[in-house]
């Protein structure tokens, strides 16, 4: 079982030394960690993850292998996976092929028998860091110096990595055993017309797409760059602004093509898409200290006073202060407290910090896609 | 939402005494709930029979009601207290079911009592199989396909639709009483007619088998705004088939991906709303066909349960505790995670460990029983243990059992064919199977196609015994401080890892500590490291560094646990080490927690200072002792478990406090206890130590037959037995023991008729204090643990007691005991003769506690870091002015064609206390409250020898003339009739039909009195005993049990019993 050697090296000086998995190489991003037991094939698949190496909590990864389904985005962006034991051979009557292999085939350097829990806590108490993880390059020093050297979240626009280079329509639904919904089976289950829907892919996850079609929305999902006149020529019933990585600040044209939708067409945000409607209004956002990255964030949403637990993966955050008299807080983390929603005042327009499209993690929140169809309908019905 | 101010007065009902299925997890939960209530200032009204319980100790409620656990008992407590709710759900299916009866007989609407967490349409539409059936359908989830029979016939006709193989259900059972497997029509019908008998509602289920399919269990949580979520997912090792009871389990969940497992908590999210349970938590079960992942829901505990007491420990949330509190009103978002205190308990925990927990099971006391596990559990206990990964969890579970097992050992399975059946039926020992499978070369694939184990986990085990044998002819020098790191990480213990380096144990302790490898400790926080924990509840791993919960500079104890239940060790020993830890910590000591056992109180990281959850052994317990360097470390609460450590802890150095381990050697060690009752000029029955089979023959026939054997140190008689004639000593040496120089085999002259009486004591190493004397009430030679007792004595006059005392205490003070002693005497023609001493925690502690309302261990816990008698004002033996009779469960029921005679060695799985003004009250009650319903009319059917002819006269009388009819064999039915008495002469069954076991399967008998004495009456008489067993009629076999039972008999027919709490007792004990 005995890998080869491997290194993951924090920019603070923290080495720790563990077994190469999946490619043989070498990368470096900013160092996050995600806390849900399960799910890890959402997790390398997530966009929002780009520039970033993802270290598991739970210890054992690879347990049920890696399928096509369970997919959420074109290709893995993880930079590189850190766990406490991998296994290599996957059970599960979907597997259909192992996690290190999956990772081989795209380049993803991992590393695994390090100290998972002791990282976790190093970058509590110190903060999220860059780091660069490799099996080619040995020496502790020298990777310690390139993770300082390695360029920081802030300032970055990851965006434009990651979005759709064309647009495109989509069709599938949510997942159940045996396989996904079809947009047309779902349409005909409602028995009422779609509404159409123009999602901005910042990064955006299929699940959101899945979730979209789910409650009845034909959506088509636009590059991050699409000019708002573009959007509203396509006469949607509502503008979905989605989940990416990186800095909110750094996405450019974002801001303002938003601002130039406000208003005039139902508007729903997640994550990064709630963070640049932070910004579209006039605010501003910050960077957390180590962020959120799990499957059981409690969410309190205020409207109702119910508690749903959610998943979330964010670094930074937007300031409610820069938004007074503009929106009103909707939805709160109690863990610590922090905003996870908002609407905007007089609009038909929401967004949330977390991600109720999930995958991975519990669907509690999912009842904000129907949320967003009956403003689209209410707004319809104007 | 606050909390209810409406309510004021509270009802919580217990779960009664352990049985197989219903363990020392709902002292746990009960414990929590108690504490919970009181913490928001309601009255608590408590009832459970179960005296070994934490949950009943006074201070735990307001008012603690140590009575049968019956629906009339439960209403005369419901008119004396008012209260204005009952929370339903902590009380195990013994509590549940109760309040559902409450509820139907109208006593809880006619005192306006209101069902809280859940009422009882929720109750039902989780626990009756129609009603569950038709919510998961209508929620559109899948289920087994299956059927319900009230009758053969309508068994026939399901068995029509669905096919065979099926599983047979009954309904409203315990622990899956009477569950069983039928795959051939034979067996379906067998096992039907077993099933109806067992159900108390003549219901059973059959159901499509999905056997050999993926088990999971996910433990919800619902608040009264209907905020859910799911605490913990538990897969099962074993496959469908086991009782989950019975099966290894892992959590969190393995083997699924993300959108399965969400699929299965939407699943428990709707089916808890759908079942309607208010508040509380609920533990679902669902089964993956692991060829198509098609899943189907099994069943709905809508109840805290054993599985949410492991989810408790295997994630630090309290299940019990936040239920209790939900269900007065709040919200899972107004309580606070205690671990993290920041943080809500409106969470799911996320765990970055594995945990694993292992049944414990104890075929060796019932060797006629078969040791193949199915849908009925038949496991006592458990082991958990918490690692880094999956096989470090795994290997600390093993070692944790208890059964001297340290890791994979080799199984000796003569062939391979032999090897495989091991492996393909589940079975106690089939862990221990695998890891000899892939020994012998078996593939993962093959091992899988056998046993139907996800592959997942036979991988694990696989690469553990891959490891063995790369150690193979490997000497300790030649492994490197990485590798020896990498197997300790792996969870290899030091002594497996000596025994495959052909060295010891100590060799490679040493090499790990001039290698620097020790364990590190991690925390249980609920929450990944993601936010900073507050509690200290720990675990070992051989991560090479990151040590959480560092030790402080405070005066610290350890107290070391008593490990998995098991027969001869059950939740009295935990009692006991849960008090010397509330004593020690109202007195300013850091006390740090050791056990392995998740059903427990002392394992609720709310109990001590510092928890740690690890297996017993001298390598964990060592380790975190070093660590820790404590004032001193209690072995003496634990029972057998710890003490077993205490030499080889203190000649490591390790300050263990209380009486000394050469002491307890004192008292254990034959030859040198001979020495203190002569220098104490004390009687013991005539004994001698046999290190062969001839010398056993030379000692038996010195001393006279019959005599006691037994191997020396051993816990609750295992192996004991008493032999009356030369060969039956021969077949003894030869099949229950293997004698040697190093285990000697003790013999003792067998006192025939003798009184026995239990003494506890405790002391300062000055001052000695009775506790209390308690007199059997069964036969000399039954093991004390089986027996049921009177405190205070009701035969034995003052001077024998006096006796008694004197020599207790001379006995105490011989030894220096500092703590608790427990003495077993004999008394047989006015002598005391004395048994054993055992200068230790008993498991009468408790009760004698209960009874006479001083908690010993404590006292005890004191006088060992030297706070004296004197000090502490317990310097007078307090004699109760009430009755408090003992009486023993066992799990016969459990196990078709084991015989429910009782002898030395011990075979029950909890007790009972009933409480009364008169000896014949308190023994009738605590016949009740183990399950032994006396009849108050009927037929009596009474065989005695002739010896005892004449004292079974006035039993016949007394009961001939409160109505009863008479029946009883030829010789016994002449000698009463000539006494005057009217009485029917039945056959023996050797003597053919009509006979009395044909009378009892007609349901003609009421109650059976027989007192067989030598081998053969015994064997004649096991059909009786069985069928009476079955039939569920009382059956005595003692004269002073007959008498006693004939007294309650009279009172129960003069009206109900009188219930009072303990806390009225106790006044009334001071007062007189």
């Amino acid at each position: 079982m005995a890998g080869k050697d491997a290194i993951l090296a924090l920019a603070d000086g923290t080495v720790f030394r563990g077994r190469a998995f999946g490619a043989v190489g070498e990368a470096s991003g900013e160092l996050v960690f995600n806390t849900s037991m399960t799910g890890y094939q959402e997790i390398l698949t997530d966009p929002s993850y780009e520039g970033q190496l993802v270290a598991m909590t739970y210890p054992e990864i690879g347990n049920t292998g890696v399928n096509r389904e369970d997919v959420e985005s074109r290709r893995p962006f993880v930079r590189g996976f850190i766990v406490r034991e991998y296994r290599d051979m996957p059970s599960s009557w979907r597997a259909e092929q192992s996690l290190g292999a999956y990772l081989a085939e795209h380049g993803i350097p991992g590393i695994e028998g390090i100290d998972t829990r002791a990282l976790v806590r190093h970058l509590r108490d110190n903060g999220s860091q860059e780091a660069v993880l490799s099996s080619v390059d040995l020496d502790p020093e020298r990777l310690v110096r390139k993770a300082k050297d390695a360029p920081s979240m802030v300032g970055q626009d990851l965006v434009t990595k990651v979005t759709a280079a064309e647009p495109y329509g989509w069709d599938q639904g949510p997942w159940k055993p045996g396989g996904y919904l079809m947009a047309e089976e779902i349409a005909a289950a409602l028995g009422r017309p779609t509404l159409k829907v123009v999602a901005y892919d910042y990064g955006i996850k299929y699940n959101i797409l899945r979730n979209l079609v789910g409650v009845g929305c034909a959506v088509r999902v636009v590059p991050a760059s699409t000019p708002a006149a573009d959007v509203l020529k396509l006469n949607p019933d509502g503008v979905f602004l989605s989940n990416g990585p990186g800095d909110p600040d750094a996405v450019v044209g974002a801001r303002e093509n938003v601002a130039a939708l406000l208003g005039k067409v139902p508007v729903f945000g997640i994550c990064l898409g709630h963070q640049i409607l932070g910004l579209a209004l006039g605010g501003s956002t910050y960077k957390l200290k180590f962020g959120h990255h799990g499957g059981n964030q409690p969410v309190q949403d205020l409207t109702t006073g119910k508690v749903e637990i959610t998943s979330q993966n964010h670094g930074f955050a937007v300031d409610m202060d820069s938004l007074k008299d503009k929106a009103d807080v909707t939805h709160l983390n109690l863990n610590d407290r922090t905003v996870e929603g908002l609407s905007v005042r007089g609009q038909p327009t929401f967004s949330v910090q977390y991600h109720p499209e999930a995958s991975p993690g519990p669907h509690d929140a999912r009842y904000l896609f129907r949320r967003f169809v009956d403003l689209m309908e209410r707004d319809k019905g104007n | 939402m606050p909390k209810r101010t409406d309510l004021r007065t509270i009802l919580l009902i217990g779960s009664g005494p352990i049985v197989i299925g219903q363990a020392c997890e709902f002292d746990y939960s009960g414990t929590q709930a108690c504490k919970a209530l009181k913490e928001e200032g309601y009255r608590v009204v408590l009832v459970n029979s179960n005296p070994a319980t934490i949950m009943t100790d006074p201070e735990f409620a307001d008012r603690t009601y140590v009575e049968p656990l019956t629906v009339e008992v439960l209403e005369r407590i419901i008119a004396a207290e008012r209260p204005d709710a009952l929370l339903p759900t902590i009380g195990g299916q013994t509590g549940l079911n109760l309040s559902l009866d409450l509820a139907e007989a109208g006593v809880l609407e006619k005192y306006g009592v209101e069902l809280i967490g859940a009422k009882v349409d929720a109750i039902k539409r989780a626990e009756d199989r129609d009603q569950f059936k038709a919510v998961i359908r209508s929620i559109g989830l899948d289920l087994p396909r299956s059927g319900i029979a009230h009758t053969m016939d309508d068994a026939l006709r399901v068995k029509e639709e669905i096919g065979l193989p099926v599983i047979l259900r009954p309904s409203r059972t315990l622990g899956g009483t009477g569950g069983s497997f039928a795959a051939t029509d034979e067996e379906f019908e067998t096992n039907v007619r077993w099933g109806l008998e067992a159900s108390p509602i003549s219901e059973i289920l059959i159901e499509e088998s999905i056997a050999g399919w993926k088990e999971f269990e996910l433990e919800v949580m619902r608040d009264v705004n209907d905020n859910v979520v799911i605490v913990c997912s538990i897969e099962n090792l074993d496959p469908m088939g086991a009782h989950t009871g019975d099966s290894i389990t892992v959590a969190p969940a393995q083997t699924l991906t993300d959108k399965e497992y969400q699929v299965m908590r939407d699943a428990s999210v709707a089916i808890i709303r759908a079942i309607g349970v208010d508040t509380g938590g609920s533990n679902i079960q669902f089964a993956v066909d692991p060829r198509t992942g098609r899943q189907t829901v099994i069943e709905m505990n809508p109840r805290v349960s054993r599985s949410s007491a492991l989810a408790s420990k295997a994630t630090g949330f309290p299940i019990a505790k936040i239920a209790a509190k939900l269900a007065v009103g709040y919200t899972l978002d107004e309580l606070r995670n205690d671990i993290t205190r920041e943080t809500p308990a409106c969470f799911e925990p996320t765990i970055d460990y594995v945990v694993t927990k292992i049944p414990r099971f104890t075929f060796e006391k019932f060797p006629q029983a078969s040791d193949v596990l199915g849908p009925q559990m038949k496991s006592v206990g458990e082991a958990m243990a918490i690692g880094r990964t999956m096989k470090e969890s795994l290997q600390k579970a093993m070692r944790s059992l208890e059964i001297g097992s340290h890791g994979f050992e080799p199984r000796a399975a003569a062939s391979t064919e032999e090897l495989e059946g091991r492996i393909r039926v589940p079975n106690a020992d089939r862990l221990w199977h695998l890891g000899e499978a892939f020994r012998r070369g078996m593939t993962v694939e093959h091992v899988a196609a056998l046993s139907a184990i996800d592959p997942w986990f036979l991988r694990h085990i696989e690469e553990i015994i891959a490891e063995e044998r790369a150690l193979d002819g490997v000497p300790l020098a030649a492994i490197s401080p990485e590798r020896l790191r990498g197997l300790k990480q792996m969870g290899f213990s030091d002594v497996r890892l000596g025994v495959l380096l052909g060295t010891t144990e100590t060799a490679v302790r040493e090499k790990r500590a001039a290698s620097g490898i020790a364990p590190v400790y991690k925390t249980v926080d609920t929450c990944g490291a993601e936010f900073e924990a507050f509690t200290p509840y720990l675990y070992s791993t051989y991560e090479p560094g990151g040590d959480e919960g560092l030790p402080t500079d405070r005066k610290k104890i350890v107290i070391l646990g008593g490990g998995p239940n098991r027969i001869g060790q059950g939740i009295e020993f935990d009692y006991c080490c849960v008090h010397s830890v509330l004593a020690l910590r109202e007195d300013g000591f850091e006390t740090i927690m050791v056990n392995c056992n998740p059903e427990t109180v002392s394992t609720d990281y709310d109990t001590s200072d510092k928890l740690f959850f690890e297996p017993l052994t001298f390598e964990d317990a060592l380790a975190l002792i070093r660590r820790e360097n404590p004032l001193g470390v209690i072995v003496q609460f634990g029972g057998q478990t710890p003490l077993r450590l205490a030499v080889a802890l203190e000649k490591a150095g390790v300050p263990i406090i209380g009486t000394s381990p050469d002491s307890i050697d004192r008292a254990e060690d034959r030859e040198r206890f001979e020495q203190v009752l002569t220098a104490l000029d004390l009687k013991r029955p005539p004994n001698g130590v046999a290190r062969s089979a001839d010398e056993a023959v030379r000692v038996a026939e010195s001393i006279g037959y019959p005599v006691l054997v037994r191997p020396s140190y051993v816990l609750g008689g295992r192996s004991m037995e008493i032999v009356y004639d030369r060969d039956s000593l021969a077949r003894y040496m030869r099949n229950a023991v293997r004698a040697s120089p190093e285990h000697p085999v003790l013999i003792d002259q067998f006192l025939e008729d003798a009184i026995e009486v239990d003494v506890d004591a405790v002391s300062d190493g000055t001052d000695v204090v009775i506790g209390g004397i308690m007199e059997h009430i069964e036969r000399a030679g039954v093991h004390s643990g089986d027996s049921a007792c009177s405190l205070p004595p009701y035969s034995i006059d003052a001077e024998v007691q006096g006796d008694i005392r004197r020599q207790t205490v001379a006995l105490a003070r011989e030894l220096q005991v500092v703590g608790l002693m427990n003495v077993q005497f004999a008394v047989k023609d006015r002598v005391v003769y004395v048994l054993e001493v055992n200068p230790r925690a008993s498991r009468t502690v408790p009760f004698v506690s209960k009874a006479i309302g001083v908690p010993l261990a404590k006292i005890a816990a004191r006088c060992m870091v030297g706070t004296t008698l004197q000090a502490q004002g317990f310097t007078q033996e307090i004699v109760p002015t009430h009755i408090n009779v003992k009486e023993a469960v066992f799990p016969f029921i459990k196990f078709p064609g084991v015989d429910t005679v009782l002898g030395p060695e011990m075979k029950s799985t909890g007790e009972v206390m009933g409480i009364d003004t008169s000896f014949g009250a308190a023994f009738a009650k605590a016949q009740i409250a183990a399950g032994t319903v006396l009849p108050t009319e009927g037929c009596v059917f009474i065989s005695v020898p002739q010896a005892a002819y004449a004292a079974v006269v006035p039993i016949a009388r007394r009961l001939a003339a409160v109505g009863f009819r008479l029946s009883a064999t030829h010789g016994t039915a002449g000698h009463l009739r000539g006494e005057g008495l009217t009485v029917e002469a039945v056959n023996k069954v050797k003597q053919g039909s009509p006979h009395v076991v044909d009378m009892l399967k007609r349901g003609d008998v009421a109650l059976v009195i027989n007192t067989p004495s030598g081998l053969e009456s015994f064997r004649d008489s096991f059909p009786i005993r069985r069928t009476a067993l079955e039939g569920r009629v009382p059956y005595f076999t003692t004269i002073a049990a007959a008498a006693a039972a004939a007294a309650g008999i009279e009172l129960m027919r003069q009206g109900p019993f009188t219930v009072l709490p303990l806390q009225e007792h106790y006044v009334r004990t001071r007062r007189s």
